[in-house]
């Protein structure tokens, strides 16, 4: 067992330049794929935080104080699908009307009283508005609920469609990436056909010869994963702050790579130990038969 | 102990490789067998190793019976088998040392009993000091002797040696078939396919000569016979 590992591991050295080649286009690969999966998940959670800001606005029978119409607000957070519901007095909602008209002296009159105290409500699922808004209505002291399913209906779609969108997308580029290293592989054994003849000829069994490039296909595996992963962060991170630093895209705030350093080391790892094994492994079947 | 009762092999191509061959060799035995460019010869040393199937008839290798011989048994058959190719086939990015105690590290020998019986067959064949050395770095006499201690080192029953002098002078070519004799009087034995008229003549040795696919001569007079004597 000692020898075969050995073996892998001087194979990969003394076939150095067909192993160099097989890491690059893993690494391109990889960073294309990895790449693309950071820009769907940034702009997924873009959609998402959207979606999210399309709220959902109950409004307290008037009769209430408003201590009354806060306590309402423990009837609201047992409803189904309510992520967040957040109180606001009619007072603050004055407040917060005159400012969004611009403020001025057009509103010297407007008191508190022209306004309902109201809960602003964020739901888990903008999919169920419609039940979410018949529950909320159903409850004792709300005398209104206002919401926008349109709105939360064209995020949905969008949403979807930019779904299915990315999972096209990222499995045609997995698709075509693992083509582009089985072909590479497959060419590195190519160059080994005469050497698996000779070891056939010698009587080594399958499993004998198969191990030692199962351990080198490893190391392409794992080195490339590395190489990828590192180059990956470098490139994201350099990106992010240059999003940053530009006026026009201050809108897009990118996930830091540090959030997802691990998803990515397990996504990376796995990919690269499977595509080099299994790359390596299924590439040499054919020269096996002699 | 090889033993072929009237084999045939066509290829896919529909060639008629082999026609009804019938031969016998017993163990212990030298043999040329001998026979012009696509007389039959490389099928078969094919057919000895299970690289190819007849299309018909029987043979039987070291108690191996070849047409019905499963996948799995194929290494264990040839593990009986040393093959000495004309090209030598040795593993270019292996040093000697290594190319010779592959065959020992299949059979999972230990790394003394590999180094002890790898050092006796180099000493064997005269390259004692050459164990570091590449494939590259020596003639293709030496090459041939790395060939010839590599079918040596597990002690096989047989060895097959397909133009092993092909590539040589002939005084190369005389010391390997001194060597193989040698291994022949160690008790393997020892199958020389060649077409070289005059190494046969040297060697007083059974000679099977084909033709065409048949068996046009088998004789123990030691000489190579053409088709036209």
């Amino acid at each position: 067992m000692k020898y075969l590992f050995a073996e892998g591991i001087h194979n990969m050295y003394t076939h150095g330049f067909m192993s160099f080649a097989a890491v690059c286009v893993t690494v391109a690969c990889f960073i294309i794929i990895g790449s693309f999966s950071m820009i769907v998940y940034n702009l997924g959670l873009f959609v998402s935080d959207m979606e999210h800001q399309n709220r959902i606005h109950a409004f307290i029978d008037e009769s209430y104080d408003t201590s009354a119409a806060k306590s309402v607000g423990s009837q609201i957070n047992l409803v189904d699908n309510v992520l967040e519901a957040k109180f606001i007095s009619r007072e603050e909602a004055g407040e917060r009307f005159i400012d969004q008209q611009g403020g001025g002296n057009a509103f010297e009159g407007v008191t508190a009283e022209t306004f309902r105290d109201r809960f602003e409500i964020t739901l888990e699922d903008n999919a169920k508005m419609d039940e979410t808004v018949q529950a909320l209505g159903a409850i004792k002291g709300v005398a209104e609920v206002k919401a926008l399913p349109e709105l939360a209906k064209g995020f949905l779609t969008i949403q979807r469609a930019f779904n299915i969108a990315s999972v096209v997308i990222i499995v045609v580029l997995l698709v075509v990436s693992l083509f582009m290293i089985s072909n590479t592989i497959k060419l590195a054994m190519y160059d080994r056909k005469e050497e698996i003849g000779i070891m056939k000829m010698l009587g080594a069994t399958n499993r004998f010869i198969r191990f030692p490039y199962f351990v080198e296909g490893f190391l392409i595996g794992v080195i490339s994963a590395g190489l990828a992963f590192l180059l990956e962060w470098g490139l994201y991170d350099f990106l992010a702050e240059k999003i940053t630093q530009s006026q026009n895209l201050q809108l897009f705030n990118l996930v830091p790579f540090r959030e997802v350093v691990i998803p990515m080391v397990f996504a990376f790892g796995a990919t690269g130990l499977l595509v080099g094994m299994f790359g390596s492994v299924m590439s040499i079947r054919k020269f096996l038969d002699v | 102990m090889i033993d072929f009762r009237n084999v045939t092999k066509i290829y896919d191509t529909g060639n008629h490789a082999l026609n009804g061959v019938s031969l016998h060799i017993d163990d212990g035995e030298f043999v040329f067998l001998v026979g012009p460019s696509g007389s039959g010869k490389s099928t078969i040393i094919k057919l000895l190793t299970a690289e190819l199937m007849p299309s018909s008839g029987s043979i039987q290798v070291n108690g191996y019976q070849i047409e019905s011989i499963k996948k799995s048994q194929i290494p264990d058959l040839r593990r009986t088998v040393g093959v000495i190719f004309q090209d030598f086939r040795l593993i270019e990015n292996k040093t000697v040392f290594d190319n010779v105690a592959f065959g020992m590290r299949i059979v999972g020998a230990s790394a003394k009993q590999i180094k002890e019986r790898v050092d006796y067959v180099l000493d064997l064949v005269g390259l004692e000091n050459r164990g570091r050395r590449f494939p590259h770095e020596l003639s293709g006499g030496e090459q041939q002797r790395v060939a010839i201690a590599r079918s040596l080192v597990n002690n096989p029953n047989m060895i097959i040696a397909d133009e092993p002098t092909g590539n040589l002078d002939p005084q190369r070519s005389y010391e390997i078939m001194m060597l193989l004799e040698r291994a022949n009087a160690l008790g393997t034995t020892v199958m020389i396919v060649t077409h070289e008229q005059e190494l046969v003549n040297r060697f007083t040795k059974r000679v099977i000569a084909i033709a065409n696919g048949k068996v046009i001569n088998d004789g123990m007079d030691g000489y190579y016979l053409n088709e036209s004597d």
